[in-house]
């Protein structure tokens, strides 16, 4: 007999129960697409034999993870498929997809000038040029800032280090480049909670649009310095490394080891969004909130696919139920349809809008004030399509607080 | 009774019946095959599907060797489309005698075997999944072969060449007129019926069986039935044939078949009367794996997916308990001079590699009998698949007519995917479209013969999910709608003999979802 005979992401534990399939939010909208299974673990056996069995429609996968958390035998089905595509596949258009994957050198290059790009982006003979280039023209870009978060932070950092207790922020190319107001909440929530706010030293993109671009070897060199960098900030008496951006968190927390091979057993603990690190905390009575006390109405939270792969969207959600007049309603998990820059390629885009418009309909039935949710490329996606204005819970909370008063009890925590 | 006459009436539908049935049907003969159960149901497809390069052999047994090598050669031609061409490594441990290997590399190089000694590092890095403590290793050019495809291919040529293939038909005996056999007396056990059989020669390709056969005729071979034991993994660990370098010994031998991994063998001498339902034990599964992860230690903890036995049809020769010391070379009985009966021969002996020469030479045996004077083209005609390189490179292909193409070769090109091309087997990838041609082509009465001709519930699943679809397609098509449930039953039945052996781990879920959804 054997002691154990569970092979590479228990590709052989499949039952054939075809649960991944069902909730597989391509395979509903594209007929093209095999489905998780036969895509992922099936497919594998075949791959074994011979590459020449890849199948080309493997792109249509989101890597949503949607069919990993339907598995109930474990196998890691998407993980099987972003790793075949990474070892044989190939990008359809390279010009076009290594550009997209690229967020980091593409918002250094846009920050400078974000007024003109940001108009350049919307003028119609660039979209134009753009879905010539094979970027679909009715997707709506985000636009991008003229400060960027690092420059606006390097101001902060004396002030910072008033503080006893220190936690790091990964902020992520989306802050960094389009939207520092997320990256500022962030800091003035940390700080009301008692904490200093740390940069990672040469952060980098977490590589998650190259590793579904197919440049595995570029997301395995930005991956392993941003473990050096996590690894620094945490000797360096950091209590965690935090986020606000689940897919990012979920891509460096789990895809760097799984399909990049990078170790993180040792950061995987202290690496987690900072919803989570103040839940834990709140609970535990090591940080007390003060809320404002005002009217608010109706929001929606929308758990994206990765945050629902994290199992953490209790997390946010308790924190946002804990604000006094939140009428919070939690939406079913749905797809929205993006995933990442999926949803800007021209021969995606009718599927990124088909699978997220379930979800559309039902906010617009619900007509909320704001949708929150931790994925910045949702918000792109639900604010495209619905019009309405999609929040971080960071911001929610944030703008929520009295800064004052629970600055003031949080401070009094003696540190551990 | 029914009465009807040939020329030659073959008894046996392994591949040594079906390559003897495509020479004979060649050569212009009037030709019967008959088989007891389904085509492939013995020795033919319980064995690790290899295509020998010889060097197993070359030391001990240099005329099986160098038959081999021809044949592997040949095969390689005529069966493009059932034999991978893999390469082999026989690769020496720590503890094997690295002499040995100068012994087997000249003993190869004098059997015509190309053997080149390869550097431990370049060994692994040829083959990533060998035991990476290895002290040398040989390069030769063994193979994968798929037995059930090489003798449905074999059987389909014999019928495009006019034969007549008989399955589910057991001879019951002979007719024997003026001291000469001149036919044979058949139950068709799906129907029951009894009908007489006439030829000029009979042929006794019976494998194992032929011993019975032969008694029928009042006729002692003096078999030595073998049984030797497998095991197959869920899937392909190694991407080469890996051998031994040492006198052939047991589980010595890891093939990459198709999809998955084949781990072999054991040799235990048998009952004859065991021979109908042999099982394999648990002292030989632990056996392959305690001697199979000394070959690639991966598969100390891949799935073993079931196990399964054949029995060996060895001529003895001298007593030799395990019978690893038999010759493997090829047996040809003329029973008018050998026994002073005329009218019969018997083929046995041999091995898959050599099923065409032992073809050959029989049917050479028949012709002088009948004063057919035909040369011998099966070395030269490609089987029907191989007739052109299919592959598996159009990208653009579902993976189920890849699979297919993988399956069937140029066949592929009768199968209508264009409105059948959903996958009803999951695991393997088969499509209705793949079902539906072998239902009208290959011969098939229930899901036990369909997944001989197609890998249906060969997965990982073993067919726990698929089955009843399968059944619908089978029975429909075969006009037949009430036998669905029984199709299921016996099928369930086959796969859990070979699920028991090895359930352990992981593997007891699987079981446990088959057993919960037919009741087993």
């Amino acid at each position: 007999m054997q002691e154990s005979n569970i092979s590479p992401n228990n590709f052989e534990q499949c039952l054939k129960c075809n649960l991944c399939t069902s909730v597989c939010p391509m395979m509903a909208a594209n007929p093209h697409y095999p489905g998780p299974k036969q895509a992922g673990p099936d497919g594998e056996r075949y791959r074994l034999k011979d590459p020449a069995f890849f199948d080309l429609t493997l792109k249509y996968c989101l890597n949503c993870k949607r069919c990993e958390v339907a598995c109930p035998s474990g196998v890691k089905v998407g993980d099987i498929i972003q790793a075949s595509r990474l070892k044989y596949g190939h990008q359809s258009n390279p010009l076009r997809d290594t550009i997209l994957a690229s967020t980091d050198f593409v918002g250094s290059l846009a920050s400078p000038m974000a007024p003109t790009v940001n108009a350049l982006l919307e003028w119609k003979p660039v979209k134009k040029m753009m879905n010539l280039f094979g970027v679909d023209s009715r997707r709506k870009f985000p636009s991008y800032s003229k400060l960027k978060f690092e420059n606006w932070f390097r101001e902060q950092v004396p002030s910072q280090e008033n503080f006893r207790r220190f936690v790091s922020y990964f902020h992520g190319c989306y802050v960094n480049y389009n939207y520092p107001e997320l990256g500022q909440d962030f800091v003035k929530l940390m700080n009301a909670c008692g904490y200093g706010v740390r940069m990672l030293e040469g952060e980098k993109c977490c590589g998650v649009a190259m590793i579904s671009n197919g440049m595995g070897r570029q997301a395995a060199v930005n991956g392993s310095k941003n473990l050096d960098a996590m690894r620094k900030a945490l000797r360096d008496g950091s209590e965690a490394v935090l986020t606000s951006s689940s897919t990012c968190t979920f891509t460096m927390r789990d895809e760097y080891e799984h399909l990049l091979g990078l170790k993180t057993a040792d950061i995987r603990p202290h690496l987690m969004l900072a919803t989570k690190f103040i839940f834990d905390r709140v609970e535990s009575g090591d940080i007390r909130l003060v809320f404002k006390e005002e009217r608010r109405g109706k929001y929606v939270y929308h758990t994206a696919c990765h945050m629902q792969k994290l199992g953490w969207t209790i997390y946010s959600t308790e924190l946002l139920k804990m604000i006094p007049g939140m009428d919070l309603t939690v939406l079913p998990q749905e797809c929205c349809g993006i995933a990442g820059t999926f949803g800007f390629k021209k021969e995606n885009y009718p599927y990124s809008q088909l699978i997220g418009s379930k979800l559309f309909d039902l906010i617009k039935k619900l007509n909320p004030r704001a949708v929150i949710t931790d994925c910045e490329t949702c918000k792109w996606q639900i604010e495209m399509s619905t019009g309405y204005s999609v929040l971080n819970p960071i911001s929610v909370l944030a703008e929520a607080l009295d800064l004052e008063k629970t600055s003031r009890l949080n401070v009094a925590v003696p540190s551990r | 009774m029914a009465s009807q006459e040939y020329d030659v009436i073959i008894i046996g539908g392994g591949i040594t019946g079906a390559g003897t049935a495509r020479d004979c049907a060649l050569r212009g003969l009037r030709t019967l095959l008959i088989e007891r159960h389904d085509l492939a149901a013995g020795a033919t497809g319980r064995n690790h599907g290899l295509l020998h390069s010889g060097a197993r052999y070359a030391v001990t047994d240099s005329e099986s060797a160098a038959e081999c090598i021809r044949e592997n050669t040949i095969l390689r031609k005529i069966a493009s489309n059932c034999v991978e061409e893999t390469d082999g490594l026989f690769i020496s441990l720590p503890e094997d005698d690295i002499e040995y290997r100068k012994t087997f590399i000249e003993s190869c190089q004098r059997a015509g075997i190309k053997a080149e000694a390869i550097d431990p590092k370049d060994a692994i890095r040829m083959e990533p999944a060998v035991n990476p403590d290895i002290i040398g290793a040989v390069k030769v050019p063994d193979a994968s072969v798929d037995p059930f495809r090489l003798t449905t291919a074999n059987v389909l040529d014999a019928t495009v060449h006019g034969a007549e293939v008989m399955t589910y038909s057991e001879v019951t005996g002979f007719i024997e007129e003026n001291g000469r056999i001149v036919g044979v007396t058949v139950r068709n056990h799906r129907s029951g019926e009894l009908s007489e059989m006439r030829s000029a020669v009979t042929v006794n390709a019976a494998g194992i069986w032929g011993h019975a056969i032969a008694e029928l005729a009042g006729i002692s071979i003096g078999m030595y039935p073998a049984k030797g034991s497998l095991l197959i993994f869920g899937h392909r660990v190694n991407r080469m044939v890996i051998n031994r370098c040492r006198k052939p010994a047991n589980a010595d031998i890891l093939v990459p078949g198709d999809v998955v991994c084949v781990i072999g063998t054991t040799s235990t001498k048998v009952p004859f009367e065991d021979c109908d339902d042999i099982r394999v034990t648990a002292d030989e599964v632990n056996l392959l794996l305690e001697e199979g992860c000394k070959l690639a230690p991966s598969i100390s903890h891949t799935r073993v997916l079931r196990a399964y036995a054949g029995v060996r049809p060895l001529v003895a020769s001298d007593e030799d308990p395990t019978g690893r010391s038999i010759s493997r070379g090829i047996v040809l009985l003329d029973h008018e001079t050998r026994d002073g009966l005329p009218g019969l021969i018997t083929i046995t002996g041999g091995k898959l590699t050599s099923y065409r020469l032992m073809a050959e030479q029989a049917t050479d045996l028949v012709c002088s009998k009948l004063g057919n004077v035909k040369k011998c083209e099966t070395a030269l005609r490609p089987l029907p698949g191989s007739e052109e390189e299919v592959g598996i490179s159009r990208q653009s292909d579902s993976l189920g007519r890849k699979a297919a193409g993988n399956r069937h070769g140029a066949r592929v090109f009768q199968m209508d995917f264009a409105d059948k091309s959903e996958v009803v087997c999951e695991c393997e990838h088969v499509t209705r479209a793949e079902i539906e041609y072998a239902i009208k082509f290959l011969d098939v009465h229930n899901l036990i013969d369909l997944r001989r001709r197609t890998r249906i519930g060969m997965g990982t699943c073993q067919g726990s999910f698929c089955m009843l679809r399968v059944a619908t397609v089978l029975a429909q098509a075969l006009g037949c709608p009430e036998k669905a449930s029984e199709f299921v039953r016996q099928y369930v039945e086959e796969r859990w003999k070979g699920l028991t052996p090895v359930c352990w781990g992981e593997g007891i879920r699987e079981m446990e979802f088959m057993r919960k959804q037919y009741g087993k």
